[in-house]
């Protein structure tokens, strides 16, 4: 019994279409996505990144668009805002639609992987924003998702908290192995994070770049700085006075 | 005012002055850091919404003492103490108070069941909302008092009327924002509980009746309000008990000591019943940081 490909994958993707109105954003996207491997997507404002993810979500009720789309029952979402509930406590907002005492005790162990054991009983806007997202990301975990996607997850956080976040995201990561699709803006945080990097343009994935380097990954590598200026010009930046190579 | 200012401003020149010495600050033409204008009202002034309460209780006292106030126009202040004295003494108030009380009591309990339950079927369902709301907004259209003919024809002119007006009045502010308020959850906390898998009883519970609650909290303010002024409007037309016929029956023998303690009860009364809705949000919402804390 040879297993059919896609159920191998977290995420198979063929021919993806989708527009708003007349304007096409996605023109027959393809994409896999392996059980467990990290793949961040990059691409210009406006390109259809959040399009791309929404539509893998699920949550793209009355956007038109045809195609084949896999993904699994078990998936879970990360947004840029925290998008916690006020009105519960943060235990109540990890555990939210979970059923019973094991869904506490899951929802506790969550909080304390994140780093926030001891503030389970606290309303949401008394934590920090970097605070926040990680009951965001506990809330994620907490169901044991076999695809994670993640919109921009840390854009609204300053740069020394992301870095926080990412040696996080990476250990969590490791230790439940989800299968990521991480969109970002950030170039070197998709280089430090992922497996596998993906450049939409034009409707279009235009790159599809494997990160076969060592973690935890160096800034210093030439070899992280190649990557980055390699993904920059894909995404139309053209660094001056750096052809030295 | 202007004193105050200048302190602060002295001190902080003091202190910030001496750290900055040596951090290179882009020169002022003063020299002197600016205090950041607060954009706040400022702390509050001790006891002072008693303030202007306060004001009128004396030029009341004062105008009554030096005659300029015709007692047939407005009792003096010790008369009206003895009235509410007197009609303590006699029953009168304590017997049209529990009247009022119990029909405001019925008719808001009542109100708010039925506006409540509205407005989540409207909110929750769109049939509901097409069958409901057209016709909660033709009576909101309606002043509650136009409807008192009517009422009579209907139900006489007994407690039943009464109670039935007081409901009426009740049911459109709790309607209204509590539906408002179920219709505009956010949609990211819809979409949050979508790829959360949550269960439409979940969904319900947990997300859009808390919510809806700030908006219910607020109906509730409005709705205790109007109880009041509808309970006034139907005893001093047609009853044979409570606050408000007492003032209507002094009204007829020219006893404005009685009118103003009728009129002093309704105060504490309507004071009262807000502070109680106001201390109920409080500990229901706790979650809120609002800029009034
Ligand atoms: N609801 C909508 N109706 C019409 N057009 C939309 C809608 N949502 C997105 N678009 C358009 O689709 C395009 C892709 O949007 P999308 O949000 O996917 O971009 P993005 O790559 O996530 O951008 P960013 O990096 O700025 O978040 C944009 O041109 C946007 O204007
Ligand atoms: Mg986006």
């Amino acid at each position: 019994m040879a297993p059919h490909a896609s159920q191998l994958n977290a995420v198979h993707v063929r021919n993806l279409v989708r527009g708003f109105k007349s304007k096409t954003i996605l023109d027959g996207v393809d994409l896999d996505i392996a059980e467990g491997e990290f793949v961040a997507l990059l691409g210009k404002s406006g390109s259809g990144k959040s399009t791309f993810l929404r539509a893998l979500a699920g949550l793209d009720h009355d956007v038109e668009g045809t195609g084949t789309l896999e993904t699994p029952e078990n998936l879970s979402v990360v947004f840029q805002d925290a998008r916690l509930l006020p009105w519960r406590t943060v235990i109540q907002n990890v555990t939210l639609g979970l059923p019973g005492a094991n869904g506490q005790d899951a929802g506790r162990k969550a909080l304390a992987e994140v780093g926030l054991a001891g503030r389970e009983t606290a309303w949401p806007n008394q934590l920090s924003g970097g605070e926040q997202q990680r009951v965001a990301l506990a809330r994620s975990l907490v169901r044991e998702p076999a695809l994670l996607l993640a919109d921009e997850p840390f854009g609204a956080l300053d740069a020394l908290t992301r870095i926080k976040m990412h040696a996080l995201l990476r250990e969590l990561c490791a230790r439940h192995r989800p299968a990521v699709l991480l969109v970002t803006h950030d170039v070197d945080e998709a280089i430090s994070l992922a497996d596998r990097i993906l450049v939409l343009d034009e409707g279009r994935f235009v790159e599809d770049l494997r990160i076969d380097m060592p973690e935890p990954r160096d800034h210093g590598d030439p070899r992280f700085a190649e990557f980055r200026s390699h993904l920059l010009r894909s995404l139309g930046v053209n660094l001056p006075g750096r052809k030295a190579a | 005012m202007a004193t105050v200012w200048d302190a602060a401003e002295v001190k902080s020149t003091g202190r910030s002055s001496r750290q900055s010495a040596h951090v290179a600050l882009p020169a002022t033409k003063t020299g002197a850091p600016r205090v950041r204008r607060r954009l706040g009202p400022g702390p509050a002034i001790p006891f002072g919404l008693q303030i202007g309460p306060a004001l009128l209780v004396l030029l009341w006292v004062g105008g009554s003492a030096l005659g300029l106030i015709d007692p047939r126009i407005l009792s003096a202040p010790w008369t009206v103490v003895e009235a509410f004295g007197r009609l303590i003494e006699q029953g009168r108030l304590q017997d049209n108070f529990v009247t009022s009380a119990s029909r405001a009591l019925i008719g808001l309990s009542i109100g708010l069941v039925i506006g409540t339950l509205l407005a989540v079927i409207a909110g929750l369902s769109r049939i509901g909302e097409a069958l409901i709301d057209g016709p909660i907004q033709i009576k909101r259209a309606i002043p509650t008092l136009a409807l008192i003919p009517l009422l009579i024809l209907w139900f006489g002119i007994g407690e039943g009327m009464k109670v039935t007006t007081i409901v009426l009045a009740v049911i459109i502010p709790i309607y209204i924002h509590t539906h408002n308020a179920l219709r505009s959850i956010d949609s990211r906390y819809v979409e949050l509980a979508e790829t959360l898998r949550m269960s439409q009883k979940d969904f319900i519970l947990q997300v859009v009746l808390p919510g809806a609650l700030p908006g219910f909290l607020l109906g509730l303010r409005f709705a205790v309000t109007l109880c009041w002024v509808s309970l006034v409007v139907v005893e001093q037309i047609n009853a044979t008990s409570g606050l408000g016929y007492m003032i209507d029956l002094a009204r007829t023998y020219g006893q404005t000591d009685v009118i103003l303690v009728g009129l002093v009860v309704y105060v504490l009364l309507g004071l009262v019943s807000d502070g109680l809705v106001r201390l109920l949000e409080r500990r229901v919402l706790t979650w809120r940081r609002t800029l009034a804390n």
